[in-house]
């Protein structure tokens, strides 16, 4: 097994450099789709889908992973114009601005998958108290929810964050922070990641210890608890509040500096294909940008897709998100 | 040498020229909350590694002193935390400490401790274990008590030793990343985490560049400073000790009790963690174990996170990592041997990777060898290449007391006996440093088994490293994966418990003999 591994690097390697070598020919070359760390390399539908291109065009892939999608972005900057594959995959709305700016893409980068960041509730934990769950933003601050939420630090976690702009958008520009002052006095719990707030804290996680019984977590954590849910269940433990969801949107693009800007082009069109973006729901838990794909039943029957979610243009969060970020450490962590 | 020129200080060099600007250096420090960061960063390191020492020092004792049954598996235990990638004990600890703890600076105390006892227990106990026992028999007999013996003979004989754990112990943790972001929660971050928030979430480069410049200054005065005490402290001894038996009714009692206490502060943690790979659907249930084989959850349903295949990435990577350690580690110690006065300059220059935050050496190799025929990124030998540069250091303390102690008599014994000058190495320099040499590269491949900061600011081709995986298992919704991935991290203290058995059983000159620097 070892030394089919290593055999497998060393042809990974081979394929590479003579991908690197082989000028524009009959012959397809080998080019690198860069992705962040969650990204599959190996073993998934979505991998399978990637292998189908190859079969169809000649055009094999390889998998870069290059760290959290912030990391992916600065190295990218680092290496603009001479970068580290040919494709990127997933670059967020957060950060999109960064990447344009750092003259990352050849081209427009374009969309292809959402998704949202929402306040989850446990079910049960409400069921039990006869107690409604919330859902407004407002209803956080009333005395009833006292002490239940857990959110994640902005500055560190991208969920944080995109729950810190959903809340802006809310209240607006002028009263944000006043928000935060109340929730705070409403005694909201910070912490670092998403994995502390979602499994430490989080009463509804299935295997959680944590005893608060709202979290910010994804629209998509609810079918994802039913997915992965041993034993099996058919419901979901866990409810998302829907007018407090931020929408995420990841986007895709040819990398300025590939030495194979058709192969690439290629890639960077069957990303958006049916066939690649049917396979996003069960293996990132994100939506497809491909509004012709139909839905997973357990996406379609326990994630939320809300119809009015929050959101920011790329160029306005990457204005303000060092301001925002410092004010709210200032508020909630001083 | 030429490795960590290349590898270390090339990259470097040319992160800081490429991104500095005039203006960064004063930008970055006039940053807002940046002496909050610094002050917390320093005495959450100051408090840990007194605490370290304080907790380390009755087992450096037991395990140095005295022979008893379960003393190998005991020093396996109190090692293998130290091995563990942070993402690891930092689930585990959040686990087991009250939710009231979490997010506080006694968190991060509390698993910094638990992450360095090993460094008290290793460099102290092996001098420990050399000290001369007449010395204290001797103050026995001048009718010394034995706390006046303690405080008289043993502590200033320990003093180069205890120096030298100290400035480990603060080394890493005022770099600490991992337990800092995991447990320190978010009013606590120490200078690290804000290196690698300011690069990888404000992709502020220049910015993290001048504070890793700034770590590094600290850092290497620290080193620079306590070297100096130790040189001062160090005295030169003839070797007396051994390894015993506890004879008198009151040291059976200290061995049986010290010994329980520190297992049972070393298990709890570690049985915390394996425990919750176990548990599923709020019962008890081998599910995770029965599909770690494949990557598919359910049919259908994949993470593409294979656990065992990420072992076997893994262990491919410790090899590897072992042997180039191990070599350029051998190197450095026959350097710093051989040149006497340069030499402790070229052993403190070792150091510093570990003083290094891994965003910035990760950074740095991107584009430096971005360039044919240099362009060496995302080529799979740059990951287990930045877990040498990890375990280099530890390579070198292990060997260098070894060499020292060769007698240059033995060489000139075999030459006189007719052995060429390369035989005369042969059969007196290397085959004495084989076993440490056996046994620091099996520390080598548990460092890199572990190894979690550095590989993460590494772009990857293929599959991922164990506390990658690990790391993503965790970071899923869902019960499954992570059960799954404290599966897995289940198999990493195991198979990091192995093979510092196997190295240590392997030699008994451990990686910090002689730990003085002289």
């Amino acid at each position: 097994m070892k030394r089919f591994l290593l055999a497998g690097l060393a042809g990974a390697l081979v394929l590479a450099a003579c991908g690197d070598d082989t000028p524009a020919s009959s012959t397809p070359a080998a080019i690198t789709l860069v992705a962040y760390d969650s990204f599959p390399t190996k073993d998934t539908p979505l991998n399978a889908a990637l292998d189908a291109f190859t079969a169809d065009t000649g055009i094999v892939v390889n998998i870069a992973t290059a760290g959290d999608t912030g990391t992916m972005v600065t190295k990218a900057v680092l290496t603009a114009g001479n970068p580290e594959g040919d494709v990127m995959w997933g670059v967020d709305n957060t950060l999109l601005s960064a990447a344009i700016d750092g003259m990352v893409f050849a081209g427009e980068p374009t969309q292809v998958d959402f998704g949202d960041v929402c306040v989850n509730y446990d079910i049960a934990w409400f069921a039990e108290r006869s107690v409604p769950p919330p859902t407004t933003m407002d209803d956080l601050l009333l005395p009833e929810y006292r002490d239940l939420l857990v959110v994640q630090n902005p500055a560190t976690s991208s969920p944080g964050l995109a729950f810190l702009m959903a809340t802006i958008a809310h209240t607006g520009e002028d009263s944000w922070q006043q928000y935060w002052t109340d929730l705070r006095a409403n005694g909201v719990e910070v912490v670092d990641s998403w994995d502390s707030a979602y499994y430490e804290r989080f009463s509804g996680a299935a295997g959680s210890a944590g005893e608060k019984p709202l979290v910010v977590s994804y629209g998509s954590s609810p079918p994802a608890e039913v997915v992965f849910a041993d034993p099996p269940r058919d419901d979901a433990p866990t409810g998302v509040v829907e007018s407090t969801c931020f929408r995420q949107i990841e986007y895709a693009g040819v990398l300025r500096g590939t030495k194979h800007p058709d192969e690439a082009a290629q890639l960077a069109a069957f990303l958006l294909s049916e066939a690649f973006q049917e396979e996003l729901p069960l293996t990132l838990f994100v939506y497809p940008a491909n509004p012709s794909v139909a839905l997973p039943e357990v996406f379609t029957k326990f994630a939320v897709v809300p119809t009015n979610p929050f959101t920011f243009d790329p160029a306005t969060i990457a204005a303000n998100r060092q301001q925002w970020q410092d004010k709210w450490t200032e508020i909630v962590l001083r | 040498m030429v490795g960590l020129a290349l590898f270390y200080l090339w990259p470097l060099a040319t992160l800081f020229t490429r991104v500095l600007q005039p203006g960064s250096v004063s930008d970055a420090l006039s940053a807002p909350g940046l002496g909050r960061v610094l002050w917390f960063t320093f005495w959450q390191a100051l408090a840990s590694t007194a605490l370290t020492m304080v907790v380390g020092f009755a087992p450096a004792y037991l395990l140095a002193r005295f022979r008893f049954r379960g003393r190998s598996t005991l020093l396996a235990l109190v090692t293998v935390p130290f091995m563990l990638p942070t993402v690891v004990v930092g689930a585990a600890f959040l686990a087991l400490l009250p939710a009231s703890w979490h997010g506080t600076a006694r968190a991060v105390i509390v698993a910094h401790v638990f992450f360095n006892i090993a460094v008290v227990v290793r460099l102290v106990g092996a001098m420990w274990a050399v000290l001369p026992t007449n010395l204290t028999a001797a103050a026995r007999t001048l009718g010394a008590t034995p706390a006046q013996v303690l405080r008289f003979v043993v502590l200033p004989l320990l003093q180069p030793a205890l120096w030298a754990a100290a400035t480990v112990v603060f080394l890493f943790t005022f770099t600490s990343f991992g337990a800092a972001k995991l447990l320190g929660g978010t009013a606590n971050p120490t200078l690290e985490v804000e290196i690698a928030r300011r690069a990888t979430q404000l992709g502020d480069v220049d910015g993290a560049a001048v504070l890793s410049l700034l770590q590094l200054v600290i850092l290497g005065a620290v080193v620079w400073w306590s070297s100096r005490w130790q040189r001062r402290a160090s005295l030169h001894l003839a070797a007396g000790g051994a390894a015993r038996m506890a004879r008198a009714r009151h040291e059976r009692r200290f061995v049986a009790f010290a010994g329980m206490l520190t297992a049972l502060v070393m298990l709890v943690p570690l049985v915390v963690l394996m425990s919750r790979s176990f548990r599923l659907g709020g019962g008890w249930s081998l599910n995770a174990w029965r599909t770690l084989g494949s990557s598919e959850v359910r049919p259908g349903v994949s993470l593409g996170v294979d656990p065992l295949a990420s072992l076997l990435t893994s262990l491919n990577f410790a090899v590897v990592a072992a042997l180039i350690s191990v070599v350029i580690g051998g190197l450095a110690a026959l350097a710093i041997t051989s040149a006497r006065r340069h030499g402790s300059l070229l052993d403190i220059g070792l150091m510093l990777p570990l003083g290094t935050s891994a965003v910035t050496i990760g950074l740095g190799m991107l584009i430096t060898f971005d360039t044919a025929p240099f362009d060496w990124r995302a080529r799979w030998w740059l990951i287990p290449l930045g877990h040498a540069l990890v375990a280099t250091p530890f390579v070198v303390r292990a060997l260098l007391p070894v060499l020292r102690s060769i007698p240059a008599d033995q060489r000139a014994a075999a030459a006189t006996l007719g052995a060429s000058p390369l035989l005369a190495w042969l059969a007196v320099d290397v085959r004495r440093t084989l076993r440490p040499l056996a046994a620091s590269a099996g520390l080598a491949a548990a460092i890199s088994l572990g190894e979690f900061g550095a590989t993460t600011f590494l772009t990857r081709a293929g599959r991922e490293t164990m506390p990658i995986a690990i790391a993503r298992l965790l970071g899923r919704a869902g019960e499954i994966p992570r059960a799954q991935g404290f599966a897995l991290a289940t198999i990493l203290l195991v198979a990091s418990g192995l093979i510092i058995g196997l190295a240590s059983g392997a030699t008994r000159a451990d990686w910090g003999a002689r730990a003085d620097g002289e």
